[in-house]
């Protein structure tokens, strides 16, 4: 498989969010504006092709019963990196995120990938994959957050595209989170079906 | 591919505790890299909240006077602001842990006769559109306006509990919550002024 067809696994056929529908407690969590959704995207996908990386390189030195907690730690170390880093350097988005930064060493799509993809495959397509992986998720995060965002509030990305009294608040909840995840994944797929 | 490591006792004791290891060193120092940027970005929050409490400019720096007062199991920070030596407003931060999501953090300014200036929201974990709506509110120009009001002892209250406070649209708890933290900041406010009056003396 070519990098640029791994690349594009991740971001379309294989996309995290509306196709495998992994890793949806961040998703719902956080996507409640577009710019927390990417974000949170963005920290993701750091994570994702730093861990694909070094998961890779080492996976032959890691004996097959230990696996799941060789990864998570190496898993668990990048996460810590961007936790620090965040605080230090973009405060306000660390604080609208909270509690999803350390939560993403538990997201199924890094720990998935680690151990579908970089466990099997060297170390180049493996940033492929981390990087198509990570991007597909973002995409899909800010457009998730841009949905509620405009339903909920009439902005996206804090720009005023039409009066908040318009607003529907149930988006900015859990319930608006479900029901647009819902109809996005049922466009996509009517997407798909007709490709 | 190379052959895989066997699984036996001693390979995987070795292995995670090679890897824990170099994974702990590359986590302690991208602490000690990242420490100073994160107390500065603290710091910076907290200035420009106090900064934007008071009624106007000060020359002192209010975190270098700044003193303290356990209230409710809680330490609640004044942070004293000062223009040529003349008080002009006592920032306090301020808790309750009343919201619709338990704890929130208010930055309020009280001016030396008591009234509120202004306030920041610190901590707001608050309902999204609902709730959240504290950082904006109660300022000046907003439905719930608090500026001016005098808490005193007796404190504020919301309209639904007899008192002349508009509480947030459909957010009556964190309303009240907002209420709580600012009555609780003025009655340590007003029950400490003797004190801290006779510290300034002291001086």
């Amino acid at each position: 498989m070519s990098h640029i067809k791994t690349l594009t696994n991740g971001l379309f056929r294989e996309n995290p969010t509306f196709s495998l529908l992994l890793g949806m407690c961040p998703t719902l969590g956080v996507t409640t504006s577009a710019f927390n959704g990417m974000g949170m995207g963005l920290a993701t996908t750091f994570v994702l092709v730093m861990s694909n990386l070094v998961i890779s390189l080492v996976a032959n030195l890691i004996p097959d019963k230990v696996r799941i907690p060789a990864f998570i730690v190496i898993i668990a170390a990048f996460v810590t990196i961007v936790d620090f880093s965040m605080q230090a350097y973009v405060p306000a988005l660390y604080e609208s995120l909270g509690l999803f930064i350390p939560l993403i060493v538990v997201n199924c799509i890094v720990l998935g990938r680690a151990e579908a993809f970089a466990s099997k495959n060297g170390a180049i397509a493996s940033i492929f994959d981390g990087l198509g992986m990570g991007l597909g998720f973002t995409m899909s995060l800010t457009l998730l957050g841009s949905v509620r965002e405009l339903l909920g509030s009439g902005k996206i990305f804090d720009i005023t595209v039409m009066s908040d009294q318009y607003g529907m608040l149930a988006f900015v909840l859990a319930p608006g989170g479900f029901l647009a995840l819902g109809f996005l994944i049922a466009i996509v797929n009517r997407l798909r079906k007709a490709n | 591919m190379a052959k895989k490591l066997e699984s036996n006792f001693i390979n995987m004791v070795v292995v995670l505790f090679c890897i824990s290891l170099i994974a702990s060193a590359g986590v302690g120092y991208m602490y000690t890299l990242t420490e100073k940027p994160i107390a500065k970005a603290a710091q910076q929050k907290q200035q420009e909240a106090i900064r934007s409490v008071m009624p106007g400019k000060f020359d002192n720096d209010p975190a270098q006077e700044k003193w303290s007062k356990e209230v409710d199991g809680k330490i609640l920070e004044f942070y004293p602001a000062k223009s040529h030596g003349e008080l002009i407003g006592t920032a306090v931060k301020t808790f309750s842990n009343n919201g619709f999501n338990g704890y929130i953090e208010i930055m309020v300014g009280f001016k030396p006769d008591g009234s509120i200036h202004d306030y920041s929201a610190l901590v707001n974990k608050e309902t999204p559109g609902l709730g959240s709506k504290m950082n904006f509110w109660f300022r000046e120009g907003n439905p719930g306006s608090v500026k001016g009001k005098t808490p005193g002892k007796s404190g504020l209250k919301v309209r639904k509990d007899g008192g002349d406070v508009d509480a947030i649209t459909a957010a009556t708890i964190s309303s009240r919550a907002f209420v709580d933290a600012i009555n609780r900041a003025a009655a340590a406010l007003e029950g400490a002024d003797a004190t801290s009056g006779a510290t300034q003396q002291n001086k």
